[in-house]
């Protein structure tokens, strides 16, 4: 049952060194720019930019790779299901209709639905390196602390960070149930029946839960104990003190969002159409 | 309104109950037989924990929960998705004074309370919101998300139903009855 997590990757590379709240604006806006353009041209831009950092990152591509078959897997199981669903979708957004072949039915294969898939795809394709780097340079404690820094109340920072300090240890504990009740006979393979394994997995389901509850207890009484909460700002021993690359790098990220919302805008559509 | 409702309990019990969201979405999912289908405990777990610790807790541990689960399986994060969990873990929340677990009391009204709730949350959430911020945010076909959603609504509403309602009831054994002492 061992299944690989993505974690943070030790390096020493300009992007690790730079601020985890500068990681998370950066991201953040590069995120918004993705989600809200729907311009080839800027779309690819960005993906190209992204594979540039991320190989100034050092981090190697064999390293991020189950992840990446992970998604890989999803975005072609995606662009099926967006075929079957709707093959004339590409007719519709971008009003004309190049036939390459009929199959049956309404399903013919267009070039506005083949353009329409890759930009989707390509939507992913921004997004994932950018994403993936951000997790894989950023240290979840220093994580915590960029998230007070850019504004969030730090008790709700500080979630987060229990989050990920209980993550690994609340794995070992289902994997000792887990254990524990295949010793006594209870099948959690595929073998079972649906209803069956409904049934198997709630005798690992509820003692997780219950010892979690009571896991919540005692972590909150010793941060009572040692008076959290009383102040309205905290200190964080992870935190990185802006430098000038960080300002840099905001401004950039600031820049290339304007810059692709322009593109992307000034036709008044979101859509770049090289059919007209 | 901050100040009041984060208690120190509150806090500890969203970043707990995210870590926990988080491995029973990664190892606690049965697939029905249905492709890209699986039977989510971790929102069962939501359900008890919004009913419990309030809206609050509830909204972040959907929130943290599957923001991290997304991002440590597949390393980008579907926030259309993301925002229905938010939405969920809130709105069962927002029964948590009516029901008052706590009061170790989880009877036949209680249950039937619990259930109307979830149902109108989930029909709302996987059937209207994350098809209608999918279409916002990636321009997917409309009649695709609506499928999506409403599998995936189909199979949490259920599993809410079924394994919520079991786990609410076994916790609620957990704490002493408020009426089990008899005057003689």
């Amino acid at each position: 049952m061992a299944v690989e997590m993505l974690s943070y990757i030790e390096r020493k590379s300009p992007v690790h060194a730079l601020s985890g709240a500068t990681k998370l604006i950066a991201f953040l806006i590069w995120s918004s720019a993705a989600m809200l353009s729907y311009d080839t041209r800027v779309l690819l831009a960005l993906f190209v930019i992204s594979i540039v950092i991320f190989k100034i990152s050092q981090v190697k591509i064999r390293e991020v790779g189950f992840v990446l078959a992970f998604i890989l897997a999803f975005l072609l199981l995606n662009n099926v299901a967006i075929y079957i669903f709707s093959p004339q979708e590409g007719v519709k957004i971008y009003g004309t209709s190049h036939i390459l072949f009929e199959i049956v039915g309404r399903y013919n294969v267009t070039l506005e639905q083949l353009f329409y898939q890759f930009n989707v795809t390509l939507k992913y394709f921004v997004v994932i390196p950018a994403a993936l780097l951000f997790i894989v340079t950023t240290h979840p404690s220093e994580f915590a602390a960029s998230l007070n820094k850019i504004g969030v109340n730090y008790k709700i920072a500080y979630s987060v960070s229990l989050a990920f300090r209980y993550i690994p240890d609340i794995q070992r504990e289902f994997r000792t149930i887990a254990q524990s009740q295949q010793a006594r006979g209870i099948d959690l393979s595929r073998n079972e029946k649906v209803w069956n394994r409904v049934k198997n997995v709630s005798t690992i389901v509820f003692p997780l839960i219950l010892s979690s509850l009571e896991r919540i207890d005692v972590v909150s009484n010793a941060m009572e104990l040692r008076g959290f909460g009383k102040n309205k700002k905290r200190s964080w021993y992870s935190e990185k003190t802006f430098k000038r690359q960080d300002y840099i790098t905001i401004i950039i990220a600031v820049l290339l969002l304007a810059l692709s919302l322009i593109i992307t805008f000034q036709d008044g559509s979101r859509f770049y159409n090289p059919f007209i | 309104m901050w100040k009041n409702t984060l208690s120190i309990k509150t806090i500890v019990a969203i970043g707990i109950g995210a870590a926990v969201f988080v491995i029973l979405s990664r190892f606690v999912a049965i697939p029905t037989g249905i492709p890209n289908t699986n039977i989510q405990t971790s929102y069962a777990f939501l359900a008890l924990m919004a009913v419990v610790f309030g809206p609050i807790a509830g909204g972040m541990i959907g929130l943290i929960g599957h923001t991290l689960t997304d991002v440590i399986a597949w390393g980008s994060v579907w926030w259309s998705w993301v925002f229905v969990s938010l939405f969920v873990g809130f709105f069962i929340g927002l029964v948590a004074n009516r029901i008052n677990i706590e009061s170790g009391i989880f009877g036949k009204n209680k249950i039937i309370t619990f259930n109307i709730v979830q149902a109108i949350v989930q029909i709302a959430g996987w059937f209207i919101i994350a098809p209608i911020l999918d279409i916002l945010i990636y321009a997917e076909p409309a009649n695709k998300v609506f499928t999506q959603g409403a599998v995936a609504g189909i199979f949490n509403f259920i599993t809410v139903g079924v394994i919520g309602t079991l786990l609410l009831t076994g916790y609620a054994k957990t704490r002493g009855k408020s009426d089990s002492l008899v005057k003689e």
